[in-house]
């Protein structure tokens, strides 16, 4: 870990000028992903903010009937919050997939929504990899890719985004309300929010230097019955191979998306739209121009046999 | 004392405290957190400095120059020791790769610096700061298959070669040829290998997590050029070995190194990342397996051939080791082809050869017994042998394999299982069944121990005999407090320190087998003595309730000193015919139920039996953790373990207990173990075997099977994750 300096924000334009105006600076929220990767040296912050002052760690209602998510609210809490185990069950379940029980004490919303990928290379200094130092390659597209990206990577990386709270904020269409460092405010939608990797694999996501997450908004409820399956080689505490978020109405009909695959949660309108016709029906759409490596080219059949479990048990 | 032939009668069969279900005496001191274990021995030495290690960035290759000049200058830094800066140094016969010193690059993440520093952090930031750069040779292959294929017209001299297998097998009218893979595991133990290190007066003190003291002691007096009375080990509590401490390791060398160099006492302990790819893992193995069987089932012919991964001059994984005495059949081939490559270190891992074998023999059993259309069960009781096969003129001291088959079958409801694969279901879940035998030799060790009765009627017992989870401490303070007649809290035991007498150590189980015959001995010397102090013959004398019996007299045990510490030493050292006119070992029966989810494939274990057959059982709460720790490792093994290995740059991908899975608490259901009643008096004078390996051997065969059963998919390479079964699960709609 690389010396660093540390400050406490007072305000949320505070935390986010303050990162804006010191090269290198991270927020610290949790720490349950930074403090890690700065052990090993694969983030180098030189100035830390420390946001866990804010307060921002209350869900409120929101006039439209929604909820608004403080960005430091615990994935504990946000798990056990009646209104999201009532009205929002796939959120829930998507977070208590997640991590472990003393992590998801520690991990914030606007954290986990950062939480970088857990693609092996990314974790070793020594090897190849674009998203970590750009333009040293990508060790992982010849190399060990299991656990790794069947769409949306690119040339550069097929890192997967590891977050299952994000795959239910994707499924909900939530958004992101952010403050800048010039004192605006905008709401970033979800689907907008990580980014494919391009050539640019570095970049996460859609925040510009120093912007600061307040917090994610969830429309109103959608109603029908939630799911969130989460497949992997062991029972808990493991990132998922494939997981399927869906929310189906009792006409069949529904939303659906899929974690484990992308560089981000994974969802098109167009899939959901043949949710009706079956598990094939929406794969063709969902995962269309998939390029699989040849270790994770299982995962486009797992994806549709565990939609179709979904969908089996919707029935019941 | 010899021990020259089988046991008979003696004080330790009262089993009024050995052989009973006692906690762990360290209990109290492992849950409240007080057990000092080797990294956080702040009191020790003064002074301490912390080392940090760094690996090498490639496999194999030459250090053409180090840069070392910011780490030097970081705040904090009190010295960074190369490679470069010392010759290799010499290694023991145990270790196979160098640990330490010149150019020489054998393995990814061998240790090529440490930096010290007044804290972690510091040492930690600093040895970031080191620029290195290599010749790296890229002539090698780090791919097994690749080299097995380059190496099988080798001729290898086989391990064992009875009657004519080629021809046997070629006439057998039933016949299996098969070829399964384990890939390789890591140890994953929770305490890293970590020491701290100070040397005095040309003497060196490590206080290390070992499991083998007085190897380790010879060791570092070999890397340091130190007659061994100069060096002191000292290991009492350890986190979790698995084989992975049984060797001297790059912590213990580096920090006696930095000690050495800065004059100060230094720790180091590996980081986790280090621990896949410096230290050792179990090789990695393809294992062609060929049985040939008459129409009814009886072995003809058996056939092992493994290929396993080493660093030059070591020996891998014998997968072939255990099909040497398991089963019946008067023709016989085992080979074994340890391949160099420079992978890091394969040494061993909980029972090594049959951990790995197994997993492949035990599916080859079940495949047989398929294609003979045979119950599992019954197909293994038919070829059940109470003779050595590879020599018939000797006998298995004690065999109760069929016993343990029966008695789980009947246990476990194995008859009402399904027969036909994939035809049980439950909702959205396939269930299957699945059996497979264990077996794991009884090996032992010269082993001993020297025992104190002091004024007060306690008893102190010290032998360098290591703790590493098992209940080395409880077993041994039953053992004293037996053969003296006091109570279990009148004993206190000091383990691991290398100025006790040398014991057996923790290694190939035979730990608890041999220290408690270590203690025993010395037991029997402590009680000579008293007899001797009581003028009495020293058969005439019981020994109970803190009391002396002879004849009608009794003399308190604070009384037969007079006020004097009596103190008697022996070690126990076995005789040939253990070896020679008898086979000894270890025995059991694994029965496994599995779900597994129809449409993703999911496999979840619903229910486990094992059935042990290991001599006296010395306490049967600290054996069946030994056994329910090792099933749980070999559920790891059968389903998620697995070394990934990159095979361009030569190293294990997955070095992180995030990428290395091993079961958590929600993979493993309800744990029943039997332990058979019985007594080996060919083993001990306690008549004890090991059982900490035991339990790992066919486990993983077992779940393998009932994968099986569930989905009639037969997974031969290992872990069976679920994407190896998608394709032959049922189509979903
Ligand atoms: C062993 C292990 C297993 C795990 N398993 C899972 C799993 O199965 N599924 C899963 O989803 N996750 C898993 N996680 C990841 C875990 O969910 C994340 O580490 C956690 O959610 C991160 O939250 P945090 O608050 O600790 O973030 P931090 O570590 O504090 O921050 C992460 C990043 O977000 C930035 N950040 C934090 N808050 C804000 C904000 N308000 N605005 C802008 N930027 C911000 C930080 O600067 C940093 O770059 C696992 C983690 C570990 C260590
Ligand atoms: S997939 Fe992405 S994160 Fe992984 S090595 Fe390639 S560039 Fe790095």
């Amino acid at each position: 870990m690389r010396a660093f300096t540390y400050e406490r924000a007072e305000t949320p334009q505070q935390a986010a000028m303050a990162a804006a105006s010191t090269d290198h600076a991270r927020f610290i929220a949790g720490g349950t992903n930074l403090l890690d990767l700065m052990k090993i040296e694969v983030e180098t912050p030189a100035h830390l903010v420390d946001v866990n002052g804010l307060g921002l760690d209350t869900i409120e209602n929101t006039d439209d009937g929604g909820l608004r998510v403080g960005a430091l609210v615990r994935n504990t809490d946000l798990a056990a919050d009646p209104r999201v185990r009532r009205d929002y069950g796939v959120l829930s379940r998507a977070l208590v997939a997640g991590a472990s029980g003393q992590l998801r004490n520690k991990a914030t919303t606007g954290g986990n929504l950062l939480q970088r990928t857990r693609c092996p290379y990314f974790y070793d200094t020594n090897m190849p990899c674009n998203k970590r130092r750009p333009g040293t390659g990508c060790a992982a597209l010849e190399g060990f890719s299991r656990q790794l990206a069947i769409i949306g990577g690119s040339e550069h990386c097929i890192a997967t985004h590891p977050s299952d709270m994000a795959v239910a904020m994707r499924l909900l269409d939530a958004e992101v309300e952010t403050v800048l460092p010039n004192g605006n405010t905008r709401a970033i939608p979800i689907a907008d929010f990580h980014r494919l990797p391009g050539d640019t694999p570095q970049i996460d996501s859609a925040l510009i230097p120093g912007e600061f997450i307040t917090a994610v908004t969830l429309p109103r409820p959608l109603g029908g019955k939630h799911f969130y399956h989460k497949v992997r080689d062991r029972a808990s505490y493991a990132f998922a191979l494939v997981s399927v978020a869906a929310v189906i109405q009792p006409d069949g009909g529904g939303r659906v998306a899929l974690g484990g695959v992308a560089p981000k949660p994974w969802r098109r309108e167009d899939a959901d739209a043949a949710l009706p016709r079956g598990a094939k029906a929406v794969m063709a759409r969902l995962l269309d121009g998939a390029e699989p490596t040849h270790e994770n080219r299982f995962k486009v059949n797992l994806a549709e046999r565990t939609l179709a479990a979904v969908l089996a048990e919707a029935k019941e | 004392m010899r021990f020259d032939k089988p046991a008979g009668r003696n004080p330790a069969d009262r089993g009024t405290v050995l052989g009973q279900p006692l906690p762990r005496i360290d209990g109290p001191l492992k849950t409240t957190g007080t057990a000092p274990y080797a990294y956080e021995r702040h009191d020790v030495a003064s002074g301490q400095l912390v080392g940090y290690p760094v690996g090498a960035a490639i496999a194999k290759g030459r250090i053409r120059s180090m840069d070392t000049r910011a780490a030097k200058a970081a705040p904090g830094v009190v010295a960074v020791i190369t490679t470069l800066d010392m010759d290799r140094l010499p290694k023991a016969r145990m270790n196979v790769a160098y640990l330490f010193g010149g150019r020489d690059i054998q393995h990814y993440h061998q240790a090529i610096a440490v930096v010290v520093a007044d804290t972690f952090e510091r040492a930690r930031a600093a040895a970031a700061l080191i620029r290195t750069d290599y010749d790296e040779d890229k002539s090698t292959s780090f791919d097994l298959a690749e080299q097995r294929r380059a190496h099988q017209d080798d001729e290898v001299e086989p391990m064992a070669k009875v009657g004519d297998f080629h021809r046997a097998f070629a006439e057998a009218p039933v016949q299996l040829d098969q070829t399964y893979t384990t890939p390789g595991q890591s140890h994953a133990q929770m305490e890293p290998h970590a020491s701290i290190a100070e040397w005095k007066d040309g003497a060196l003190t490590l206080w290390s997590a070992n499991q083998m003291i007085e190897w380790s002691k010879q060791a570092l007096a070999k890397a340091f050029d130190l007659p061994a009375e100069k060096v002191r080990l000292d290991s009492p509590y350890i986190g979790g070995g698995f084989g992975a401490k049984l060797f001297l390791r790059a912590d213990a060398v580096l920090a006696a190194v930095a000690a050495r160099e800065t004059g100060r006492p230094v720790k180091v302990a590996l980081p986790r990342p280090l621990i896949a790819n410096n230290a050792t893992h179990r090789g990695l193995t393809i294992q062609r397996i060929r049985i040939g069987t008459d129409r009814d089932g009886r072995i003809t012919a058996i056939g092992h051939d493994n290929t396993t991964n080493t660093l030059p001059g070591g020996d891998g994984e014998n997968g072939a080791a255990p099909t040497r005495h398991f089963y019946a059949g008067a023709n016989r081939l085992l080979v074994h082809r340890p391949l160099e490559m420079h992978l890091p270190e394969s040494n061993a891992m909980r029972a090594p050869g049959e951990t790995a074998g197994l997993m492949a023999l035990e599916v080859a059993m079940d495949e047989m017994a398929e294609k003979l259309n045979m119950d599992p069960v019954a197909f293994r009781v038919l070829n059940d042998t109470q003779v050595d096969p590879d020599n018939p003129e000797r006998p298995f001291s004690e065999r109760h394999f069929v016993e343990c088959l029966e008695r789980g079958a009947e246990r476990f409801g194995w008859n009402e299982r399904n027969r036909k694969p994939g035809a049980r279901r439950e909702g959205q879940w396939l269930i299957g069944h699945g059996v497979a035998g264990a077996y794991r030799g009884a090996p032992v060790q010269a082993s001993g121990a020297r025992v104190r009765l002091k004024p007060d009627g306690t008893v102190r017992v010290d032998t360098d005999m290591t703790d590493i989870g098992t209940g080395s401490y409880t077993i041994i303070a039953q053992t004293a407090a037996e053969m003296l007649g006091v109570p279990l809290d009148a004993v206190d035991v000091g383990l691991g320190d290398s100025d006790a007498p040398a014991s057996a150590g923790s290694g190939g189980q035979w730990g608890a087998a041999s220290s408690t015959a270590g203690v025993y001995a010395a037991c029997v010397a402590l009680r000579n003595t008293i007899a001797e102090r009581l003028d009495a013959d020293p058969e005439d004398l019981s020994f109970a309730d803190g009391q002396v019996r002879h004849g009608d007299r009794r003399t308190p045990l604070t009384e037969v000193g007079g006020g004097e510490e009596l103190v008697a030493e022996d070690k126990i050292e076995f005789g040939d015919f253990r070896s020679k006119e008898y086979l000894l070992a270890t025995f059991g029966a694994h029965f496994v139920e599995v779900g597994v989810h129809a449409a993703t494939g999911e496999i979840r274990v619903r229910r486990m039996l094992a059935v042990c057959d290991a001599g006296r059982i010395l306490n049967p709460v600290t054996a069946r953790s030994q056994v329910i720790g090792a099933m749980t490792m070999g559920v790891g093994a059968a389903l998620m373990e697995e070394l990934a290995v990159d095979t361009r740059y030569g190293f294990f991908a997955n070095h992180d207990l995030a990428g290395y899975e091993v079961p958590v608490h929600a993979d493993i259901p309800e744990q029943e173990v039997i332990f058979l009643e019985g007594e080996d008096p060919y083993s001990t004078p306690l008549k004890a075997k090991g059982v900490g390996e035991l339990g790992i051997c066919g486990v993983s065969a077992a779940v393998a099977n009932a994968v099986h059963n569930a989905t009639g998919v037969r997974v031969r390479d290992y872990p069976v994750t679920l994407d190896k079964l998608l394709d032959g699960l049922p189509e979903v709609v």
